[in-house]
C-alpha cells in the first residue's frame, strides 16, 4: 500500500536520506528504529511532502506522492503525529479535532469513534490544548490524526516522555486501529517499546534503511538489537 | 464653552480618531498576524482605495451617495486585484521571507506612489461625503458622517472578529498562523491561505479609505500617515494580535482626541510617539503579543 523507492532528501546541501526505501502491506505495523539523527523524522516528513524529495518516488495506493502538493497528501488518508506533538496549543481541544476533521471532511461518526478511543478528550473539549498534561496532549495529537480517518498512520515517537500507563493506552489504540485495517509506521528509539506490537522492524542508520526484519526473527537475535540500537 | 461641551467634543473627536486608526491598522495587523510579514505598501493600498473612491465619485458628481456605494464595491475590488498581483508576482517568489518582503514592499510603495502621481496628478482631491447630516448639540454641531464612520468601523471590526473566531476559514487562518508546517500536514493549502489573507488585508484598507476619504482628501502622498499610524497601533497592541491592535487604536485615538481638544494636536502626536518608544523599551512584544521565543 506504501512503497518508498530509493528517495534522497536534503536540508540545504546536507543530505539526510540516501536511497531510503521501505515497503508496507495493508494493515501492518512497521517500526522505524534508529539513533538520534538517523533520519527517521525526515523519512516521515518526506512521505508527508514536508521536505522535498530530490530523487526516487513514494507510491501510496497507486499515487506518486512526490508529484502532489504537500497539502494534498493528508487528503489521501495519511494521518501524521509529529515528533513533539505540534498541537495548535493556543486552540481548544475541540478546534484541534476540527482541523483533523476538516482535512477530509470526516463526518460526525469519525469524531464519535475518536472520542470513544480517548474519552478523556470528550470531557476537555473547551480546554486550551497547551494547558493539558503531556499524556493528554499526546492523546490529542493521536486523536487529531485519527480524525482524518486515515488508511496510513505515521507516528513519530508517540510515547516520548509518557508514563507506562499512558504508553499502554497509546499501544492499545494502535493495535485497535490495526484491527480496522489501518497501516502504521511507528518511529521509536527504544526497541523494547515496540516489540510487543510491531509486525516488522526497519533499522535506520545515517539516512539509510540498513535492515528490515520480522519481529519474531528479531526477538530471537539479540545481537541485531545491540548492533543497531545499542540497547539491551 | 464650559467643561462638559469640551469633554463631549473631545470624546467625539477621540472616537473618530480611534475608528480611523483601527480601520487603517486592521488590514496590516491581519496580514502580519497570519503571514508574519510587514507590508510597507499598506499605506499605498489605502491611497489607491481613496483614489478609486475619488475617481468613481467624480463620475457621478451629482450623486454623492451613489458614488460612495460604487466606491465601497469598486475600491476593495481594485485594490484587492493589485494585492493579488503583488502576492503572486513578488511575495510568493521570495517565499514570504520577512526581510525580503520589507525591501520588496518598500519598492512597491514608491512604485505605486509614482504611478498615482503620474495618473492622478499632485493636487489634493476632495470627495463629498455620501450625506451631509449635522447633529446639532446645544453648544456645537457635529458631522453626522463622522459618527457614521465610527459605527461602520465598529461593524467592520465585528465582522473580522466573527470570521476569525467563528468560521471555518477563521480556524484555517489561525492554524496557519500558529504552525504552517503542521497546517500543511492537515491538508491546509498554506499558499492559498496567504494569498487570501493578503488580498483581504488590502480590501479592508481600501474600505477604510472609502470611509475616510470624505473627511480627508485623496492625494498621492496620503499613504504615509496611515502607514505610520498602523505601525504604531500594531506595535503597541502586540505584533500579530488583532485584539491588541483594536485596543491600542481605541486607547491612542481617545487619548489623542482628548489631548488635541484640551491642548493641541501636535502635543497629541508627541504623546503617541513617546508612548511607542516607551512601550518598545518596557514591553517589546506589545501588550497582547506573545514574548519572543
Ligand atoms: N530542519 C533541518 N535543517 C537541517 N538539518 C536537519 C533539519 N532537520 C533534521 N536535520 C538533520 O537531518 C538528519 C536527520 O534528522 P531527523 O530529525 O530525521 O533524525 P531522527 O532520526 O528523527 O532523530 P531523533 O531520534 O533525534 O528524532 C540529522 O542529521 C539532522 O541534524
Ligand atoms: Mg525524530
Amino acid at each position: 500500500m506504501l512503497d518508498v523507492r530509493a528517495i534522497d532528501c536534503y536540508y540545504g546541501e546536507a543530505k539526510a536520506l540516501h536511497q531510503f526505501s521501505l515497503r508496507l502491506e495493508t494493515g501492518e505495523i512497521l517500526c522505524l528504529l534508529g539513533r538520534n539523527g538517523a533520519g527517521k523524522t525526515t523519512a516521515l516528513k518526506a512521505i508527508m511532502g514536508l521536505v522535498p524529495v530530490r530523487r526516487g518516488s513514494i507510491v501510496f495506493d497507486g499515487t506518486d506522492l512526490t508529484k502532489l502538493a504537500s497539502h494534498e497528501v493528508p487528503r489521501l488518508g495519511i494521518g501524521y503525529v509529529p515528533q513533539g506533538r505540534r498541537l495548535f496549543s493556543e486552540l481548544t481541544v475541540e478546534d484541534n479535532l476540527r482541523v483533523g476533521l476538516m482535512t477530509r471532511n470526516s463526518g460526525a461518526a469519525v469524531r464519535q469513534h475518536v472520542l470513544e478511543l480517548f474519552p478523556v478528550l470528550g470531557e476537555r473539549l473547551g480546554q486550551r490544548a497547551g494547558t493539558m498534561s503531556g499524556g493528554e496532549q499526546q492523546m490529542l495529537a493521536m486523536a487529531r490524526a485519527l480524525c482524518i480517518a486515515p488508511k496510513l498512520l505515521l507516528l513519530d515517537e508517540p510515547t516520548e516522555g509518557l508514563s507506562p500507563a499512558m504508553i499502554a493506552l497509546i499501544r492499545r489504540s494502535i493495535v485497535e486501529l490495526k484491527t480496522h485495517g489501518v497501516t502504521t509506521i511507528l518511529v521509536e528509539q527504544r526497541v523494547d517499546a515496540v516489540l510487543p506490537i510491531a509486525d516488522r522492524v526497519a533499522f535506520v542508520e545515517n539516512g539509510r534503511v540498513t535492515a528490515v526484519m520480522a519481529v519474531a526473527e528479531l526477538a530471537a537475535d539479540r545481537h541485531m538489537i545491540d548492533r543497531y540500537v545499542g540497547l539491551g | 464653552m464650559s467643561f462638559f461641551p469640551h469633554l463631549l467634543l473631545a470624546v467625539l473627536e477621540g472616537a473618530v480618531a480611534a475608528a480611523t486608526l483601527a480601520l487603517t491598522a486592521l488590514g496590516l495587523s491581519l496580514v502580519f498576524g497570519v503571514m508574519r510579514v510587514v507590508n510597507v505598501a499598506h499605506g499605498e493600498f489605502y491611497m489607491l482605495g481613496a483614489m478609486v473612491a475619488w475617481w468613481l465619485s467624480q463620475l457621478v458628481p451629482a450623486h454623492p451617495l451613489l458614488g460612495f456605494l460604487l466606491a465601497l464595491i469598486g475600491a476593495p475590488l481594485a485594490v484587492g486585484a493589485v494585492a493579488f498581483a503583488t502576492e503572486r508576482l513578488v511575495l510568493r517568489r521570495i517565499g514570504y521571507d520577512p526581510e525580503a518582503t520589507i525591501v520588496a514592499t518598500i519598492g512597491l510603495m514608491f512604485l505605486i506612489q509614482q504611478l498615482a502621481l503620474s495618473v492622478f496628478g499632485a493636487d489634493a482631491k476632495p470627495v463629498n461625503a455620501p450625506f451631509t447630516y449635522r447633529i446639532v448639540f446645544p453648544w456645537f454641531g457635529y458631522s453626522g458622517y463622522k459618527l457614521f464612520v465610527v459605527a461602520a468601523s465598529a461593524v467592520l471590526l465585528l465582522c473580522v472578529w466573527w470570521v476569525m473566531s467563528r468560521t471555518r476559514f477563521g480556524l484555517i487562518m489561525r492554524v496557519t498562523q500558529f504552525d504552517r508546517e503542521t497546517a500543511t500536514a492537515f491538508g491546509i493549502p498554506v499558499g492559498r491561505v496567504y494569498s487570501a489573507v493578503f488580498v483581504a488585508g488590502a480590501a479592508i484598507v481600501a474600505i477604510a479609505a472609502v470611509l475616510l476619504v470624505p473627511i480627508q482628501q485623496a492625494h498621492y502622498l496620503m499613504g504615509l500617515d496611515p502607514l505610520l499610524m498602523s505601525f504604531i497601533v500594531v506595535i503597541i497592541g502586540g505584533l500579530g494580535s488583532l485584539k491588541g491592535s483594536v485596543i491600542a487604536a481605541l486607547a491612542i485615538g481617545l487619548l489623542g482626541g482628548i489631548v488635541s481638544v484640551f491642548f493641541s494636536p501636535t502635543f497629541a502626536a508627541i504623546i503617541a510617539t513617546l508612548l511607542v518608544a516607551f512601550i518598545l523599551v518596557i514591553r517589546p512584544q506589545g501588550f497582547f503579543g506573545a514574548p519572543a521565543r
